[in-house]
């Protein structure tokens, strides 16, 4: 019994500690890491991640997985610019119309993996190679820049001169999706769908409803995301934006408790797991270290969160 | 026909036991050389624990195996078919895109200076298939075949392995009877040939045609083993599901016919081999007993009426007026509910509490506008678990820790919170032992008080006779029969499974 208690523990808050070693490590090593304004952009610049790695938690809950959240991110950053720069639409019509492309995007994968049954791998493969592409066609390739511009305020905006705003949508979307999970039906849904999906059909879940919003709801995170992250970096960049950030997304829900196979969606433990992607990202910038290294350090967190859910199976 | 007394399997004193149960007690199990051998038995009856320990899945408690005259030690699956056993299961268990040729000689390939020999696989496959009378393009995959040449597939891989002992696991129960004859053919060859067959079916005139000898087995212990002549199929579905005589009257219970308003109607329900035209009609509070052996088509008839299955025709009624279900959603919301008779494949959400697996199908009635209260929440599930007297140490526990009979009251307790006006409840004390069952019972039948009307299927006949106004019998996806009021008995049921079909009396 008391293994089995000491197990649970580690599993439900190993992230939580590998985030605290992380923070402590960092203090002694890296130079000025607990100043205020460090930790500030420690979390700017999990931004993105963190909104992202919360839709992911609820996609893989469901016991699917998207990695087109990176080709998301580039048609919205994209038609953001575009609309917004370019043909000078009004701003908020164009995060509209940003946002409306990243929600045809999850409607996509979420009728291929709900109506017609594709494994979520293969169904968000096609727009993670297709979407880049449609990206980069809006402009030609061409990364669009803006700086000076009016809009550019919104994304380095701080409350009071303190606060990043980030920091707040931050908290707001961690409070948004902990709640839908945690204290509505549709998260009691989502997670009887990859608990065991014939059984949630069988109590009457729409399932196929479920999997359409979850995917839905996914795209338009990173929709949002993107569209921040433009106007913090006064670019964007369709051929980089948002690279590689759906595998920091599934390691930030991996390292969080959230099974890969479906079931509990751990929240929080996402918000623990995107920090400590992005603490491993700040380590090896701030200390000059090669940034190839990050990538060996993610991994072997990675394994080590697998490794620790699997012996609780 | 060979016909030799010398035996080729003889499995003695097999005992397994799981937790909680002894799924086969001192079981002895011969097979001769040359002969087709029946296994026969309902749900729980412990066929599939001994198919199992005899192929090496499971490891026998006590007991010994001699194959051949040699102790056999089953080490795993592909160690017995070395020694000679080769296993069909009813999901084929070849690869659907290879070539039927490279299917046959999977792991066996020709080879030619290190490399596979096609022609000569080709060559040696086509032999082999006109050996057993078939005449097929062995260079096409096997799925662009149906089922039974499938299965036939599978059969000549096991002669070519040199198999004497093939294990056939309800092989024909997705196959039409055309499909069967052809099947039948092929093992009547098999046989000549000296191959002992065994054979595991529902289907009784099946059984009766293809059977040497018949095993019977029940509630993990060996009924008997009999000659295919010397029994009649009254007297064999007496010795699987049936009680002695003497038992059988001390339940007698007297009984009115009653008059329930009408409710449900289905007619004519027809779906792939399983449902060939079955009618069933239940009152408002009535409790109808679906009775029938295994594979008889009482489960598929259920799960299309839930819309969990789709069908090829028929009609459901509720009240006179037609319903069209495609999803179990629109079946619950008209105040129909149901519990299949696998708990762990499609009843719990094996990693989720108590309280969610309770209240997963009535979240619409606990929550407000969607959003959870865990007050409203709570006072719920604490009534439920009253009401069914759930044993949890919190409604927070994950379901999975507890026992089956728990498991079972907390998905019963799942439907009652929705309130319904069907509870359809297929085999609701499987797997749970025996004071488990008594209580479930005993909550059925409290149900039934309410008001609520409830369908009801399960394997043992007593449990029917015990709670059901009304009894419909099925058998290979017909109607056979109905029982009412004091005709209800376990006889009498046994007598209307068991009487000839009229296109068969020739």
């Amino acid at each position: 019994m008391s293994t089995q208690i000491r197990q649970f523990n580690l599993q439900k808050y190993g992230a939580l500690i590998v985030l605290v070693l992380m923070i402590i490590l960092n203090g002694f090593i890296t130079p000025n890491f607990l100043a205020i304004g460090t930790l500030w952009n420690v979390l700017i610049q999990a931004f993105p991640v963190i909104l992202m790695a919360l839709g992911m938690t609820m996609v893989i809950a469901t016991g699917g997985i998207d990695i087109s959240v990176g080709s998301t991110m580039a048609i919205s950053s994209i038609i953001l610019a575009k609309l917004s720069i370019h043909l000078e639409w009004n701003f908020g019509l164009s995060l509209l119309v940003a946002l409306l492309a990243a929600g045809a995007f999850g409607l996509f994968n979420g009728v291929l993996v709900g109506v017609f049954h594709l494994q979520p791998i293969i169904s968000t493969l096609i727009l993670m190679v297709s979407g880049r592409g449609i990206a980069q066609l809006v402009n030609d390739g061409v990364v669009i820049s803006f700086y000076g511009n009016r809009y550019t305020d919104m994304g380095v905006y701080r409350i009071g001169g303190v606060l990043p705003i980030q920091v707040v949508m931050i908290v707001i979307a961690v409070a948004v999706v902990y709640f839908l999970v945690n204290r509505t039906s549709f998260g009691c849904y989502l997670q009887a769908v990859g608990d065991n999906g014939r059984t949630a059909r069988l109590t009457g879940v729409r399932t196929t409803q479920i999997l359409i919003c979850v995917y839905l709801l996914c795209a338009l995170l990173a929709g949002f995301a993107a569209s921040f992250e433009t106007l913090r970096l006064c670019s964007a960049d369709p051929n980089n934006i948002g690279n590689n950030i759906e595998l920091d997304c599934v390691a930030a829900v991996a390292v969080g408790g959230t099974s890969m196979s479906g079931g509990k969606a751990h929240v929080l433990g996402t918000v623990v797991g995107a920090l400590v992607m992005q603490l491993v990202t700040t380590m090896v910038n701030m200390n000059n270290i090669p940034y190839a290294y990050s990538l060996i350090v993610k991994a072997a967190i990675i394994v080590v969160a697998l490794y620790l859910q699997h012996r609780k199976d | 026909m060979y016909n030799s007394e010398e035996m080729l399997l003889e499995m003695k004193g097999i005992c397994k036991r799981f937790p909680g149960v002894v799924a086969l007690d001192k079981v002895d199990f011969f097979i001769r050389k040359g002969e087709v051998h029946v296994l026969m038995g309902e749900n729980g009856a412990g066929k599939s624990t001994l198919i199992k320990i005899l192929t090496g899945i499971y490891k026998l408690d006590e007991g010994e195996i001699l194959f051949d005259g040699k102790p056999l030690n089953p080490v795993d699956a592909l160690d017995v078919q070395r020694k000679g056993i080769s296993t069909i299961y009813q999901e084929i268990s070849l690869i659907p895109q290879l070539s039927v040729a490279e299917n046959i000689f999977l792991g066996r390939e020709f080879r030619n200076k290190g490399l596979i020999d096609w022609k000569r696989t080709r060559q040696e496959a086509k032999k082999l298939l006109d050996d057993m009378g078939m005449d097929i393009d062995v260079t096409r995959p096997v799925e662009s075949y149906g089922t039974a040449i499938q299965q036939m597939i599978a059969l000549a891989r096991a002669t070519w392995l040199k198999a004497k002992l093939v294990v056939m696991d309800e092989a024909t129960s997705s196959m039409d009877d055309d499909e069967v004859r052809v099947l039948f053919s092929i093992i009547h060859r098999l046989k000549a040939q000296g191959i002992s067959i065994l054979f595991i079916s529902h289907r009784l005139n099946e059984v009766f045609e293809i059977a040497d000898r018949i095993t019977i087995l029940k509630d993990g212990v060996r009924v008997g083993e009999y000659r295919s002549g010397e029994l009649t199929r009254l007297q064999l579905i007496t010795k699987m599901v049936g009680h002695d005589a003497s038992e059988i009257l001390s339940q007698a219970t007297v009984r009115e016919k009653k008059r329930f308003p009408d409710y449900v109607e289905a007619r004519n329900i027809r779906s792939g081999v399983k449902l060939n035209g079955v009618n069933l009609t239940i009152g408002r509070g009535e409790v109808v007993g679906l009775a029938g052996l295994l594979g008889s088509g009482r489960t598929e008839l259920a799960r299309i009426l839930f819309g969990a299955d789709a069908r090829d025709e028929g009609e459901i009624l509720i009240d006179g007026a037609p319903v069209h279900f495609r999803l179990p959603a629109q079946a619950i919301g008209k105040g129909f509910a149901f519990c299949s008779e696998d708990r762990k494949v499609e009843g719990i959400l094996p990693n989720m509490s108590v309280r969610d697996n309770m209240l997963i199908a009535c979240m619409g009635k606990v929550n407000r506008h969607g959003i959870v209260s865990p007050q409203r929440q709570r006072e719920m599930v604490q009534k439920y678990i009253d009401a069914v007297r759930i044993k949890t140490p919190s409604m927070e526990q994950n379901i999975s820790n507890l026992s089956g009979g728990n498991q079972q009251k907390v998905l019963l307790a799942r439907w009652l919170c929705m309130k319904p006006d069907l509870l359809i409840l297929d085999e609701p004390t499987r797997g749970i032992d025996v004071g488990a069952k008594k209580e479930i019972e005993e909550l059925i039948r409290e149900i039934a008080s309410q008001g609520i009307s409830i369908l009801l299927i399960s394997s043992e006949f007593e449990e029917l006779v015990r709670n059901c106004d009304r009894l419909v019998v099925v058998r290979e996806g017909h109607n056979v029969g109905e029982l009412q009021g004091a005709e209800i008995n376990e006889e009498n049921i046994m007598r209307v499974i068991a009487q000839e079909k009229k296109r068969e009396a020739v």
